[in-house]
């Protein structure tokens, strides 16, 4: 058992001879990143690891759901989470955090906006847009067959925010109603077919992300954001999502023990919207792999990671 | 009254009677818990159960683990400790196969450590050039199966080299190749005990019957917290998965073996060891086989929710370019799935037909001549691979290793078709997609939501007691009223509308199709492949085209759901027809019935149970992929097990919906067996 329980954390369970230097070098066991399925997650996944690599650290990359994701740095699989979204996953995160096990290790650079989103084209269609109520003026167009003659607004899966979604169509009085999407590329999938067919739709969608490239579009304008003014926090709802909310970083509690040289590393990483931006873009425009992708841009910003070291 | 009694339609006229007298009678505003059972103590089940798990995984039994490298002494509880030693294990063997295909550093770090790795670059496994590989599967296939096989197994490797999938299949293989041992030794020892032991097989039973019919998702979590995230939890999650049919086909055939055969052996002065490994397994094969092929067929089905929890292969690549819309890859990805599945079941199988042959006396370079083979295959390509590389330096070397941006592509064709099926249809798509959403869906939908919980239990009940008397009444309606009793029986009550329509659909194409190509002996083996090429076609990858048809609705579900449920459905047909016996047959067109009279009065009833049996399947698929369906947008329980990722007693909740919808399986399930079983005795044929 000894002997499997060396091959499980494939670690060296060193001598004490080894163990006198530890405090001040990082370990080499591999740091676990994980990879989950969108593009800019898992580019800078790579980008991440290379920077780590770069001090001679060892990294390795894992699969992961990006709901389950926090439970396993808390358990220590995983070491990092350096994606973590206000609106999507804040609750994952910070029931992770109530649990214990995991750091707050702040925030990126790049401010992050999640809220009504339409294609450039639908701005033509229905012209008063972006504003909130222009949009519910032209409610017939975003009709779909299980709509009831009401627009349909597609947003993400339900435990992103639906309360929230379904609170301020209530509050707004809309004619609107709210169809949950199950995954990401549930929302990719209906945005082709409708651009294909020159159809109106608004959905759930954020930035930085792909769809900030190529014909973009535009976030709807809800009245504007105050602190407390969710339903959830005790406001009557009339208002949209925080313009600029926020991207973590998340780690292991014993990162900073084990490798603390990665760790302080990790402590400054902050991307910017652009970089976040490029990263995706050089996958999803370029067509290069994810692996690839993060060496180039490695390769081409030095200047803004070696700052970090 | 005796009529009444002894024809059930009546009995079912009576019940549908009462059934819809109730729901008349039971008005929404005052039923109270007959309209809806209200909340109650039960309703805790979820945070109990997930207490309980984590209780077990955090405080049960604490032990102290040292941990030498950063010299502290940390708490952990001991089922951790032996459930990621349990999985370290795992992973070592895939890490193993897969570095042996691939390179890599982890199975040397395993008996080192990773500062002597990080010392000693050279320290590495170097990945086998793709030739050499090839040349194995050729030689695969030539020893086991002669030369059809040895072409298959060939030009599947050699299709997965061309597309540029080399890594992520070989992660996906070396994941199989543990996770179908690992289930095969499994699911024959569990088999062998349960032969031997009723109580034992009793108590088994029903496990199977809900790890079965669990949606996956729903223990995702545990999984995650109990074994940890990576290829060994993805195995793991498998290996629950993959275990129980080959458990029940191994108790079938063992049961199957005749007394003689036993008495044989015994005569002959086998040991109880000796008879079980020489004369009844032997003996059984056959059933094993299947099971073996069911665990094979199981394990790449798993492929892609594997990586949710850390599997990399071909799955999650599938995944990825799902998201990121990339059809055609999705569709490639899919099919070197469907390949590693076919050569797999079809190697194992020739495997197990080879005869020994004791007697030949054979010199050391024939006996071995394939090992001696593959050595020659493996050195040569090598020193090819060398080679170019020294020949061509700086450049991409296609006789070692082929990237994913190196592979050919049809990407850009699938998006053409895609396009113009888009931009083409998209009108009458509409009309239809408009006709079917609210005049049927719509509708049906709201008819299952207006059924008080008093009448459904009570139809549930009754159909119970009239298909299988008072014991079956009992047991169905525990299952069903265990849903009733959790606060979900409304989303329940859409998984069942959804299940219900599909199951329909599924059933009217998969009879049709069955008995059309039942009537030709080719038509039976082409739809019996294209069958188990579908069984183990990713569903996911259906996922994304028919929202970009159909928009996120429930009809793109249900379109999804019935792809995919029409395999069993479809397949069953076509076995049970063509298994009525011959001489039956011939019995009939010698009475002077035509075509037709003999399909409807002599073959198909006698395929009548082996077709329910098929329904039972469908239903089983068709739950499986409404719950898969959330991914496109679903508000019944699967969307729930979706949002239960996310939530703080996440564990509990995801367990308890799963076995919500494990018991509408279970519950469906238990009648049509029964059915099945009387009206074989009825026929004669059990």
């Amino acid at each position: 058992m000894k002997f499997f329980n060396k091959l499980a954390t494939a670690a060296a369970v060193g001598s004490l001879l080894l163990g006198a230097n530890v405090a001040q070098a990082d370990s080499k066991e591999p740091i676990v990143i994980p990879t989950h399925n969108w593009t800019s997650q898992i580019t800078m996944a790579y980008v991440i690891g290379g920077i780590f690599e770069s001090i001679g650290d060892n990294v390795s990359y894992v699969p992961a759901d990006s709901q389950t994701v926090y439970e396993s740095i808390r358990n220590g699989d995983v070491t990092i989470g350096h994606e973590v979204w206000q609106s999507t996953f804040g609750k994952s995160f910070n029931n992770a955090l109530d649990a214990g096990g995991i750091i707050d290790v702040g925030k990126h650079a790049s401010a992050t906006q999640e809220e009504w989103w339409y294609p450039a084209y639908v701005g033509e269609l229905c012209p008063g847009l972006p504003s909130w109520e222009a949009l519910n003026e032209c409610s017939d167009l975003f009709a779909t067959a299980g709509s009831g003659g009401k627009g349909r607004y597609l947003d993400g899966p339900m435990d992103w925010h639906g309360q929230e979604t379904l609170d301020r169509i209530e509050a707004l009085d809309m004619n609107f109603t709210a169809k949950f999407a199950g995954s990401s590329g549930a929302l990719w999938a209906e945005l082709a077919s409708a651009a294909k067919d020159n159809r109106a739709v608004v959905v759930f969608n954020w930035s930085p992300n792909f769809t900030d490239a190529g014909d973009g579009g535009s976030f709807v304008k809800f009245p504007a954001y105050s602190d407390g003014c969710k339903k959830s926090d005790g406001g009557d709802g009339k208002c949209g999502s925080p313009p600029a909310g926020w991207l973590k970083k998340a780690a292991y509690y014993q990162m900073p023990a084990k490798w603390p040289t990665a760790y302080k590393i990790y402590n400054n990483i902050s991307f910017t919207k652009r970089d976040i931006g490029n990263m995706a873009a050089l996958v999803d425009i370029d067509g290069m792999s994810h692996e690839a992708a993060a060496a180039k841009w490695l390769a081409d910003n030095e200047a803004t990671w070696k700052a970090w070291l | 009254m005796r009529y009444f009694t002894e024809n059930k339609w009546t009995q079912f006229v009576a019940l549908l009677a009462v059934f819809f007298a109730l729901v008349i009678a039971i008005d929404p505003a005052t039923g109270g818990n007959l309209w809806r059972l209200q909340e109650t103590r039960f309703w805790l089940l979820p945070d109990i159960v997930n207490d309980s798990l984590k209780f077990l995984i955090n405080d049960f039994w604490v032990v102290d683990i040292y941990d030498a490298e950063l010299d502290i002494t940390e708490e952990s509880t001991m089922i951790k400790e032996f459930t990621r030693t349990l999985s370290g294990a795992v992973l070592f063997s895939i890490n193993l196969i897969r570095e042996l295909l691939l390179g890599g550093v982890k199975t040397v770090v395993a008996f080192t450590s990773w500062d002597f790795i990080s010392e000693n670059q050279w320290a590495r496994i170097p990945a086998l050039p793709w030739p050499a590989v090839a040349v194995g599967a050729f030689l695969a296939g030539h020893y086991l199966g002669g030369r059809s096989l040895s072409v298959l197994a060939g030009a599947s490797t050699i299709y997965i080299v061309v597309f540029g999938q080399w890594t992520p299949a070989m992660q996906t293989l070396s994941f199989v190749l543990v996770a179908v041992p690992l289930s095969v030794v499994i699911g024959l020892s569990l088999g062998i005990i349960a032969f031997k032991n009723k109580t034992f097989e009793s108590m088994l039973a029903p496990l199977l019957n809900v790890a079965q019919s669990m949606p996956h998702f729903s223990y995702l979590i545990p999984v995650v917290v109990f074994f940890g995230i990576g290829d060994h939890a993805g195995a793991i999650s498998t290996v629950i998965f993959a275990t129980p049919p080959m458990i029940r086909l191994t108790i079938l055939g063992l049961k199957k073996v005749s007394p003689e055969v036993l008495e044989a052996g015994m005569m002959s002065g086998c040991n109880p060891r000796q008879l079980m490994f020489k004369v009844l397994i032997p003996t059984a094969r056959h059933d094993i086989l299947i099971g073996v092929n069911q665990v094979i067929m199981q394990c790449l089905a798993m492929a892609v929710i594997a990586s949710f929890i850390g599997a990399k292969g071909l799955g999650y690549d599938l995944l990825v370019s799902l998201n990121m819309l990339n059809i055609g890859e999705a569709l490639e990805l899919g099919v070197s799935i469907v390949l590693i599945a076919v050569v797999l079941d079809r190697l194992s199988l020739a495997w197990a037909n080879k005869q020994v042959d004791y007697f030949a006396d054979q010199p050391f370079h024939v006996r071995h001549r394939y090992s001696l083979a593959f050595l020659g295959g493996v050195i040569f390509t090598s020193v090819i691979a060398y080679v170019a590389s020294i020949v061509f330096p700086g450049k991409a070397n296609y006789l070692y290793f082929i990237d994913e941006s190196q592979g050919f592509t049809t990407e850009k064709f699938w998006d053409v078709i895609v396009d113009w099926i888009i931009t083409n249809t998209y009108d009458s798509v509409q009309t239809f997609n408009f006709f079917m959403i609210t005049s049927i869906l719509m509708p049906m939908k709201q008819a299952y939501l207006s059924m008080p919980v008093a009448a459904t239990l009570f139809l549930v009940a009754g159909s119970g007691y009239i298909i299988g008397g008072l014991r079956s009444a009992v047991i169905v309606t525990a299952f069903i009223a265990f849903i009733a009793l959790t606060p979900w029986w409304d989303r329940a009550l859409i998984t069942a509308y959804m299940t219900t329509f599909a199951v329909v659909i599924s059933v009217i194409i998969g009879f049709s199709v069955g008995i059309f190509c039942s009537r030709s002996p080719r038509a039976t083996k082409v739809i019996l492949l294209v069958c188990d090429t579908f069984q183990t076609f990713p569903s996911f990858v259906y996922l994304i085209p028919v929202i970009m048809l159909f928009g996120v609705s429930d009809l793109s579900v249900l379109i999804a759901v019935i792809v995919y449920a029409t395999i069993p459905a479809t397949r069953y047909t076509v076995e049970g027809l063509s298994n009525v016996p011959k001489s039956l047959q011939e019995a009939g067109s010698m009475s002077g019935v035509n075509r037709i009279q003999r399909l409807l009065q002599i073959e198909l009833p006698l395929a009548f149970p082996h077709i329910m049996l098929g329904i039972n399947q469908t239903v089983i698929f068709a739950l499986f992929m409404v719950i898969i369906g959330a991914f496109i947008g679903t508000d019944d329980l699967g969307q729930l097990i979706m949002q239960s990722l996310s939530e703080a007693n996440g564990m509990g909740q995801g367990i308890v919906l799963g076995l919500c919808v494990a018991f509408i399986g279970l519950a469906v399930d238990h009648l049509i067996h029964t059915w099945a079983e009387q009206r074989k005795k009825v026929l004669g044929i059990a």
